[in-house]
């Protein structure tokens, strides 16, 4: 059986200041159907163009990407419409719409899929349920603290009941007690609902607490995949020997006595 | 009653009288007329092109790079012509759409033509204030070009649209003083024809309070309804 989504030697170059900058360079991943799938990589490995990749904000150069069986590259611009209803990004702006309610910024996914209005008055009731923010669906985005912005951001990515949720450093703006119920949230999602997640982040902890496989990217490329715990315990890249270190820093008996190292 | 023969104070005094006031009414009235007009022209003009400036720029959501390039440069050839020479340019316009060159009709033609391109400009810089993560995140659920135009890019701006528009209906306002020198009416009529040819300054006094005020309305009113805005939107 084929993985849900499966993208194969991947490649994007921007032209920045005209000179080429190969930023995704022949990328492959195999991201299984409900699982929680982490990559991880230092700013500028790629992970967020990685992310707009795959809903094809940004165009790949070559290479393939599959998402449960369909070739999102070669769909055309109704098709991409229709395939992006389908899935779900949550980003670490939250970039929620100023101008609207919680409510009405959980309805315009809804909206612009001619929903019609009775559904989507059920459909936002239950979600702003679901994420707890049944009690602010009349207030705007701007009275609302950083982590009650991401549930807005997550409800927004769900209220579609898609397959599959792209989370772009949902979590990296907020402070670790809100990561942590983000997190909770993203993983009752993922459990209730078989929704599958990729998750980029640059945040180890994040990564250790929801994911089960994981991979890292460095400088365009994944350098190593597999089970969170293989590579925690046993990098092979640059970055997941970084990574590894800092984990065990902050695991070791002298920093977690707060005498410093 | 004039500054060469009279004290200030006796052409101050003069300039609130009731015998001057009461031929003020018209023209004020025709002063809010043009600008009234003028603004909504330029307004549905100005917010289409801005859109289209905005949109058609290499990074905006249908990059156009040569309509852009061409129509950028249109607009800065038109707003590199002077106010008046715009009015004199807009005369066989004018006499083509209402058959007179001259009157509060004609000018308000030349008002719009001037100001149009002025006001595109701030309504393009405007919707480029936007984050663009916000149009991001709606591309990304799917939204259609003109959704986004009409349920993001415009409403999420609006309180900057509402200031630059503020800014444009004061300008829109000082032109129709000067197009009153080309026959328009209004205030600036009288400040030309009574002020500057026959010395009554008197009367250039008043028009000078009624402009005054007039501007403090304006940026009264523009200031206020965006700060509502805002504050409804938990902005500030």
């Amino acid at each position: 059986m084929s993985a849900y989504l499966q993208i194969k030697d991947l490649h994007k170059t921007f032209y920045p200041h005209g000179q080429p900058l190969k930023v995704l360079d022949g990328i492959d991943l195999d991201v299984e159907k409900g699982e929680i799938f982490g990559i991880i990589g230092f700013s500028g490995a790629g992970k967020s163009t990685l992310a707009c990749c795959i809903n094809r904000l940004e165009k790949a150069d070559s290479g393939t990407i599959e998402l449960g069986g369909t070739d999102i590259l070669s769909l055309s611009k109704d098709q991409l419409l229709k395939q992006r209803h389908k899935m779900g990004m949550i980003f670490q702006n939250f970039n929620l719409f100023d101008s609207m309610t919680v409510y009405q910024n959980i309805a315009y996914p809804l909206e612009i899929s001619g929903v019609p209005p009775k559904e989507i008055k059920q459909r936002v009731s239950e979600t702003a349920e679901l994420v707890g923010l049944t009690e602010k669906l009349k207030a705007h985005p701007g009275a609302l603290s950083g982590g009650q912005k991401q549930r807005v951001g997550i409800a927004r990515a769900i209220v579609t009941k898609p397959d599959f949720i792209i989370s772009d450093e949902a979590t990296s703006a907020l402070d670790p007690q809100t990561t942590i119920q983000i997190l909770d949230l993203l993983k009752e999602i993922n459990q209730k609902y078989g929704i599958t997640i990729l998750m980029i982040t640059h945040e180890l902890d994040a990564i250790r607490y929801t994911c089960n496989r994981m991979a890292v990217l460095e400088g365009g490329k994944i350098t190593e995949s597999g089970l969170v715990r293989d590579i925690f315990e046993n990098p092979h890249s640059k970055t997941g020997e970084l990574f590894a270190k800092v984990f065990m820093l902050f695991q070791s008996p002298e920093f977690t006595k707060g005498e410093g190292i | 009653m004039s500054l060469l023969d009279s004290s200030f104070w006796e052409v101050f005094l003069a300039s609130l009288s009731p015998e001057i006031w009461k031929d003020l009414w018209g023209p004020i009235g025709e002063t809010l007329y043009m600008t009234a007009i003028s603004s909504l022209i330029m307004l549905v003009f100005g917010i289409v092109i801005g859109i289209l400036l905005d949109i058609t720029n290499p990074n905006g959501l249908i990059p156009l790079k040569v309509s852009y390039t061409l129509s950028g440069w249109l607009i800065n050839c038109l707003r590199s012509l002077p106010q008046m020479i715009m009015i004199i340019l807009m005369i066989p316009v004018a006499r083509l759409i209402f058959g007179k060159s001259y009157g509060t009709n004609a000018c308000i033609i030349a008002i719009a033509a001037s100001c149009i391109p002025m006001y595109a400009r701030i309504v393009e810089s405007s919707l480029l204030e936007i984050d663009k993560g916000k149009i991001e995140a709606a591309q990304a659920m799917g939204s259609k070009n003109i959704s986004i135009i009409l349920k993001v890019l415009l409403p999420e701006t609006l309180p900057s649209l509402i200031r630059g528009f503020t800014v444009s209906v004061i300008t829109v306002l000082s032109m129709t003083a000067l197009a009153g020198m080309f026959g328009a009416g209004g205030i600036g009529d009288i400040a030309v024809r009574y002020g500057y040819q026959r010395f009554q300054h008197d009367r250039l006094f008043a028009c000078v309070y009624i402009l005054v005020i007039l501007v403090q309305l304006i940026q009264g009113i523009g200031n206020l309804v965006s700060k509502r805005i805002l504050k409804s939107r938990n902005l500030i």
